[in-house]
């Protein structure tokens, strides 16, 4: 099992998920953060005093898939998340060693 | 028999028809004696009438006035305000204007009124009116002969109101709640009630309109609001120091929105403030509704338009900063200036005020926070000086000689004179607020202390003053 942590643009979101419901990924979770790469952040001006943002919003999406899943599920991301310019994001994967569905005790790639 | 009955039947004929004429005769008489007997009585009557009518006209505007004053106070202000300090500071900065609300009108009527309108002397006014006493349903013809000495006494209230509440802006996010009433109670009675009395009372020092000795211009309050508030608010600022991680720390408004919204109530609430100031609800009221309207409209563009060359975009903190600093110069000037003087006011205002907050702030690194000083102390001294430049007689003969002619009121009308008359009221405001401010401060300072822990700055004052938090938006079950 490999799980997938993806940084993309807010405005990405809808396009990303609906391209993994294409391939087949039928869970994910999303979560609101704010970070930096590559990409510098901005500047704002509040009666003449200059406040510097370098933390941008982002969405990051997290999901762990059967290992056959994955790199599918890779270029959906890819394919809807990509404008490129600096900031689209950045793409994780990791070796997940177990997953227990709470439900049922339910163990391994049957679980997810 | 029939010849017999008709004479008799003639006779009543003629006698009703002389009792009729006989009745009509008099009642004739009695119509044309009428007139002659009435007609003083019915033109007296009539003079009542006409003289009601306008009372009550008056009256409805006045009224409608005093409620737009404390709407700026509450909501405006606070929302203004509000929207400036961080997410932290929220309730805490809105419980200042709101604390005010309440705490200044249980002064003012117990003695605070009294002081700064009842007939005193040249600088405070006496104890006639002591809880209220003598300010019913007849008007007060020194101040408003039209309206009821009640309608003029909680209008002159919502103004003792927002007054103080501006002082808060130089000492937000960092002072304590109870050394901030204590604060606010002796500066309304040691620094607003007396220049209000010097500058509106009977008998008062500047008072233009009852011969005071100074006669300075201010229709609605750039000495007596934003002058001493101002000046109050840089005094603050300097003696309690700046906010804990001041300038380092990056401190942005946690809500332009609450704060815009803040600023639009103000602006409608100002014409309360300067056109109610005419005191009636004739052609003076609606002078200087315009003139506060263009002066608003004029300062927004001359802020926003300084930030748009100077940083390349104009902001919305910007518009709505600027807008307020043309309300505050415009204030003193209101009823005395045509519609272009005081487009020029509030675009000078603007680019001023801005040039105050972003440049000369930032020279000498005071955390007025808010910027109450930048915006209400120089706006205002601003305001009251082109004041003493621009007033006509034309829009109010307020200065008239032994024989009533109208004399000249401003600068380029002629009368050079009153410039310096400006700098006198601007100067008592600005040593007034300067050493009863240092006074307050220091005894409030050596008593409760004036300022939170660092702790207690840091977790916020919605938290260490009021046990609540603005925003409570975790998801729970």
């Amino acid at each position: 099992m490999t799980k997938i942590e993806a940084v993309i643009q807010n405005s990405k979101l809808d396009a990303v998920k609906t391209a993994l419901h294409e391939v087949g990924v039928e869970g994910m979770t999303v979560i609101e953060v704010r970070g930096h790469g590559q990409q510098k952040g901005h500047t704002e001006v509040y009666r003449g005093r200059e406040y510097s943002v370098d933390l941008i919003p982002k969405t990051k999406l997290e999901m762990v898939l059967a290992d056959a899943m994955v790199e599918k599920a890779v270029q959906a991301i890819l394919g809807a998340a990509r404008t490129g310019k600096i900031g689209d994001g950045k793409i994780f994967l990791s070796r997940v060693d177990e997953a227990i569905r709470i439900r049922n005790d339910e163990r391994g790639e049957g679980a997810l | 028999m029939s010849i017999a009955k008709r004479p008799v039947a003639g006779l009543v004929t003629a006698c009703l028809i002389l009792t009729l004429i006989l009745s009509l005769a008099q009642a004739v008489c009695a119509q044309t004696a009428a007139p002659a007997t009435d007609t003083n009585a019915r033109l007296a009557k009539l003079e009542q009438q006409a003289a009601d009518a306008k009372s009550s006209a008056d009256n409805a505007w006045m009224l409608t006035s005093a409620a737009l004053v404390l709407m700026m106070t509450g909501p405006g202000l606070a929302l203004f305000y509000g929207g400036l300090v961080r997410k932290k500071n929220v309730l805490g900065t809105m419980m200042q204007s709101f604390a005010l609300m309440a705490v200044i009108t249980v002064l003012w009527g117990l003695f605070s009124y009294s002081l700064a309108f009842g007939a005193g002397n040249s600088f405070i006014g006496g104890l006639q009116n002591l809880f209220l006493r003598g300010v019913g349903a007849a008007p007060d013809a020194d101040y408003a002969a039209t309206i009821p000495a009640q309608t003029f006494m909680v209008y002159q209230l919502m103004f003792a109101i927002i007054t103080p509440g501006l002082i808060a802006g130089a000492f937000a996010e960092r002072m304590k709640f109870s050394a901030m009433l204590a604060f606010m109670v002796l500066w309304s009675i040691i620094v607003y009630d007396p220049m209000a009395h010097m500058v509106w009372g009977k008998g008062g020092l500047l008072n233009a309109s009852l011969g005071g000795r100074f006669p300075t211009l201010d229709f609605a309050g750039g000495t007596v609001v934003h002058v001493t508030s101002g000046v109050s608010a840089l005094v603050c600022a300097l003696y309690l120091g700046k906010r804990v991680g001041y300038p380092k720390e990056p401190m942005p408004p946690h809500s332009v929105v609450l704060s815009f919204i803040g600023a639009c109530l103000l602006w409608v609430g100002w014409f309360g403030f300067n056109a109610g100031s005419a005191l009636a609800a004739g052609s003076l009221a609606t002078s200087a509704f315009v003139a506060t309207h263009f002066a608003a409209a004029a300062a927004a563009v001359g802020w926003a338009g300084a930030e748009w060359l100077r940083n390349g975009k104009p902001s919305v903190l910007g518009g709505i900063s600027g807008s307020v600093a043309g309300l505050v110069a415009i204030t003193p000037a209101a009823g005395f200036v045509k519609p272009m003087p005081a487009l020029a006011i509030g675009l000078i205002a603007g680019v001023f005020c801005y040039w105050m907050v972003a440049k000369v702030k930032a020279r000498f690194g005071y955390d007025d926070s808010l910027d109450a000083f930048g915006v209400h102390g120089a706006g205002g001294t601003l305001g009251a000086l082109l004041t003493g430049v621009f007033a006509v007689s034309a829009v109010n003969p307020i200065f008239k000689d032994a024989q009533g002619n109208t004399l000249a009121s401003g600068l380029l009308e002629g009368n050079a004179h009153q410039l310096l008359n400006q700098m006198v009221g601007v100067a008592i405001a600005w040593v007034l607020a300067i050493v009863g401010t240092l006074a307050i401060l220091k005894l409030v300072d050596v008593t409760i202390g004036l300022r939170v822990s660092e702790e207690e700055e840091v977790q916020g004052l919605d938290l260490s003053q009021h046990g609540e938090e603005g925003y409570y938006w975790e998801a729970s079950a």
